[in-house]
């Protein structure tokens, strides 16, 4: 396969004047390496297993299962669930695409530390994040405390219920969508926007006509996430004490004892899942996003903020003063007052150093991972392609305990020399957040013009080493932002951690999970406080480094 | 701690195996589907051992029950009988490591035994064990609450403890069937204000807390685990319709919602409420840290009205557990006068062995007559959950 492609330099035109038509032509034997398409599958093989499990318990459900789909309820959770995921991803996008316009595209002071700041919210566990809101929003909590020393007010309204868990997640997942449109933005070739006003359109008209919609697949791809991850959430609905559909899936675990119905109810969940992969992958079209032509872009030039300086530097601080300074400000207080009352400092450094190495190899292996199905989806778009990639999101819209137990299932029946190992432990992570680093990886290599792979191609190289030489070095910052987002998504997690871990294994998130399931706060914040610290490490050079690039 | 990172870092290695095999092992699991099939082999040899097991030992544990408890970390009195299994064990616990290890510590010192824990939440661990089934490696579940133990029982996974064992405990806090035996009992308690209320304004029942003279004075938290079992356990005893009465009744009364047991007993000492439901044992820990006297008490219910609820914390041996001995002999030794005086001392829980002291700011056990309930009916909780969200509390 891969001398045959070598050997003919014909079909690098083809793609170029028919694109749509030749993409299409996968199932038949196209020229897809193999390469790629057998990584793929076993990549998705992985994904589907979840899946495999759910169908698996749900058959073993009697009738009741059909009565709890059929209650007034079940429709409720569904409305709800939808709701609230289609509320924050608004929001999101909202918060995400000023920040991203202020910190690429203007000369907004201080922009590489803002770019930095208003990324590292996603570092907070939604755990952690839903306890600090209530301490610091609640009713009788920290801002409270302070309009009742000024204003004397005694109670603030509820946070509890939509609102609460609105906030909560917006505030922990608009960087997906600000990652995400940041780095389209800074790769945004100007000359296009100047074409459009050298053809008589204002900046604001040549904004909205030509920049929006070059920034629409990046945008979608970070509102999927956003999506997604709000569908399969439990710790900040649990918290704020929403009522969504993971909520019953967890009930039915916790309260019931009863897995089948679990399963069934996962499975309602999984078609929620498709229904918003459905609706993204119709927002998203068959349009193309590199340069067509030869040349090179150039870094976009910024616009002048002048007397909109101070406002927009307020925004960007009101932002992170509510998604950074408070919850870590929360959390030193409750270390200051752990350690006043006399709590010994609960740092155990051999759990940090679990966390980040997990972390690490997670990330390496996720990105290896979602490499050949980002390369099918961009460079041999086909069915097959776009059905993998939409099986890639299906661990990461279920509730983590759903994917651990699937695996506790496979594993400690099928392969028990791997239960309860490392390797399980990847593979949990694989499933759980593939598409993280799949939607990142995918935008980079969108922006990378198939010209040069070809150019490459017809120069004698295989596959792999181009894709090697030249695709990867070219997609290098997205493959770094792809490994720095597995790696705090990793550095949190909890569910399957918890259940598939080596006997003994400890990390910091499980030692936050171990010290507030007993109500230690004091405890709690030193591992936490460290969880947040090590976790904004790469983020932070991530964002530093592509502040740099268009700096 | 040292023998869990050498398991880790080995698992280290193993993990590279694991990872490349997994990629292989996948598309295999898919093809199996199959279920449960209980390889039925396991269960027998399992009792044959637990037969075996229970002779000489036994009688030495039993006596030393009746020993006076000495101090925990000293050589334990019942260390000849644990002195000489060695071997594993692998323990899945729900109760966490802050209040376990250091027991478990002792028992691996005592007895050989290498002994690998595995923490978690003891609804995700019963769930785990379910999907493990005839697979799991573990030996023990030890629980935070009998309901999980009784999930676990139901689906048949749990072996028939010693009769010795069991009888080392009282009947109303074991299995009926045999399959697990309490360890430790938390008592369901009104925590109380001592400047604002004296025992005797502690109504008769935890019913009569509707009572609008107590509008704005209370505080619960209806996520906590041990009240839903609470809540459960006046469903089971007074049916439906009361508990929900009495669910709309407190609420209506403005009780403060609450995080947790502990963010309860603060707020009491604080005086911001006058009283909240909570488990005993939150008080005690505020007590033994302040060290000095706060103005707070526990009232437990002593009359068997379904206030008066004391849970345990247990554990059952699995059917399919392949160190037995090792693990009666752990549940035994949990059940030794050291171990349930460090129970009674340090995580301020009821022990549930005669003889041992409890402590004397605690109702004795004896003086409480527990609701007639079997505990592991406390594990439907699924009903009592969306009661809850009908009230608009969850």
């Amino acid at each position: 396969m891969t001398t045959s492609g070598a050997s003919m330099p014909q079909p690098t035109a083809t793609p170029s004047t028919q694109p749509a038509r030749a993409s299409r032509r996968l199932w038949d034997g196209a020229p897809v390496p193999p390469l790629l398409v057998l990584p793929a599958l076993v990549v998705a093989l992985l994904m589907v297993a979840p899946l495999v499990y759910l169908v698996l318990r749900a058959a073993q459900a009697g009738p009741e299962l059909f009565d709890l789909l059929w209650r007034d309820r079940t429709l409720m959770l569904i409305r709800n669930s939808l709701l609230l995921s289609a509320a924050v991803t608004a929001a999101s996008a909202a918060i995400a695409l000023p920040l991203a316009w202020l910190t690429v595209r203007t000369d907004l002071p201080g922009r590489r530390l803002w770019s930095v700041l208003t990324a590292l919210p996603l570092v907070i566990p939604s755990y952690v994040g839903g306890y600090v809101l209530i301490a610091a929003l609640g009713p009788r909590g920290a801002l409270q405390g302070l309009l009742e020393v000024i204003f004397g007010i005694e109670r603030l309204p509820e946070i509890y219920g939509f609102f609460g868990a609105w906030l909560t997640l917006t505030l922990l997942s608009y960087p997906y969508v600000l990652l995400a449109v940041r780095s389209a933005m800074a790769r945004l070739d100007p000359a296009l926007e100047e074409a459009a006003r050298s053809l008589g359109l204002g900046p604001w008209e040549s904004f909205r006509r030509v920049t929006v919609p070059l920034l629409r697949p990046a945008l979608l791809a970070g509102s999927l996430l956003v999506a997604l991850y709000v569908l399969g959430d439990f710790g900040a609905v649990s918290l704020l004490r929403y009522d969504v559909f993971t909520r019953a899936i967890y009930n039915q675990y916790r309260g019931a004892f009863d897995r089948s119905l679990a399963a069934g109810l996962s499975l309602v969940l999984v078609a929620m899942t498709g229904v918003v992969l459905a609706l993204e992958a119709r927002a998203r079209g068959r349009a193309r996003y590199h340069r067509s032509t030869v040349g090179v872009s150039r870094p976009p030039t910024r616009v002048r903020l002048g007397r909109w300086t101070p406002l927009a530097l307020a925004y960007c601080a009101a932002i992170v003063s509510v998604t950074l300074l408070i919850p870590i400000g929360v959390i030193i207080h409750w270390l200051i007052r752990g350690l006043r009352a006399g709590e010994p400092l609960w740092l155990v450094w051999s759990a940090a150093l679990s966390s980040v190495s997990v972390s690490l190899a997670a990330a390496v292996v996720a990105v290896l991972a979602a490499a050949p199905i980002a390369l099918m989806a961009v460079r041999h778009s086909s069915p097959l392609s776009r059905v993998l990639e939409r099986l890639s999101y299906l661990g990461y819209a279920l509730p983590g305990i759903v994917v651990a137990l699937a695996l506790v299932f496979f594993g400690a029946r099928y392969a028990p020399w791997l239960y309860q190992t490392l390797g399980i432990l990847l593979v949990a992570y694989i499933i759980r957040f593939l598409p993280q680093a799949l939607a990142t990886l995918r935008a980079a290599l969108m922006q990378v013009s198939p010209r040069v792979e070809e150019a490459a191609r017809s120069l004698g190289h295989s596959p792999p080493r181009v894709w090697l030489r030249v695709t990867a070095p070219l997609a290098y910052p997205g493959i770094l932002s792809a490994g720095a987002l597995i790696f705090l998504t990793v550095m949190k997690e909890l569910p399957a951690t918890l259940l598939l871990r080596p006997t003994g294994f400890d990390t910091l998130a499980t030692q936050v999970w171990s010290a507030t399931a007993e109500g230690f706060w004091a405890r709690a914040a030193a591992p936490a406080l460290l969880l947040i610290l090590l976790s904004a490490v790469p983020m932070a050079v991530t964002a530093w480094r592509e502040g740099k690039s268009d700096g | 701690m040292n023998t869990n990172r050498s398991v880790s870092r080995r698992d280290i290695i193993r993990a590279l195996a694991g990872l490349a095999g997994a990629s292989l092992a996948a598309p295999v699991l898919a093809a199996c589907g199959g279920e449960d099939n209980p390889a039925s082999t396991a269960a027998p040899t399992a009792t044959s051992q637990a037969g075996t097991g229970s002779g000489g030992s036994a009688a030495t544990a039993t006596s030393a029950a009746a020993t006076p408890a000495s101090t925990p970390a000293g050589t334990p009195a019942g260390a000849p009988a644990t002195g000489t299994v060695g071997g594993s064990l692998t323990v899945y616990s729900g109760r966490s490591e802050q209040l376990i290890q250091a027991i478990v510590d002792q028992f691996a010192a005592a007895s050989g035994v290498e002994v690998k824990v595995r923490y978690g939440d003891t609804a995700e661990m019963a769930a785990a064990i379910l999907e493990e089934g005839q697979s799991s490696p573990a030996d023990i579940f030890f629980a935070q609450d009998a309901g999980a133990l009784g999930a676990v029982a139901r689906e048949g996974l749990l072996a028939e403890l010693p009769a010795d064992v069991l009888d080392l405990v009282e009947a109303r806090f074991r299995s009926p069937d045999g399959l697990w035996v309490g360890i430790s009992g938390r008592a369901r308690a009104v925590v109380y204000n001592t400047e604002r209320l004296s025992e005797s304004d502690i109504p008769p029942s935890i019913l009569d807390f509707t009572d609008p003279v107590w509008k704005d004075r209370l505080g619960w938290a209806p996520t906590n685990a041990s009240f839903q079992a609470a809540v459960t356990a006046i469903r089971v005893l007074r049916g439906d319709d009361v508990a929900r009465a009495w669910l709309e009744g407190i609420r209506d009364n403005g009780a403060r919602v609450f995080e947790n047991n502990n963010a309860i007993v603060s707020a009491v000492i604080d005086g911001e409420i006058d009283a909240g439901f909570v488990n005993h044992y939150y008080l005690m820990r505020q007590l033994a840290e302040a060290g000095g006297d706060l103005p707070a008490r526990n009232y437990i219910y002593r009359n068997g009205d379904p206030g008066a609820l004391v849970n345990v914390a247990g554990a059952g041996i699995l059917t399919t557990a392949k160190n037995q001995e090792q693990a009666i002999a752990f549940i035994r030794y949990m059940l030794s006068p050291e171990a349930q005086t460090y129970f009674a001392e340090e995580t301020h829980e009821y022990p549930l062995v005669a003889g041992v002291p409890t402590d004397p700011n605690l109702v004795p056990l004896s003086e409480i007559q527990t609701p007639d309930i079997d505990l592991s009916d406390l594990a439907d909780l699924e009903a009592t959950l969306e009661m809850l969200r009908d009230v608009g509390l969850l």
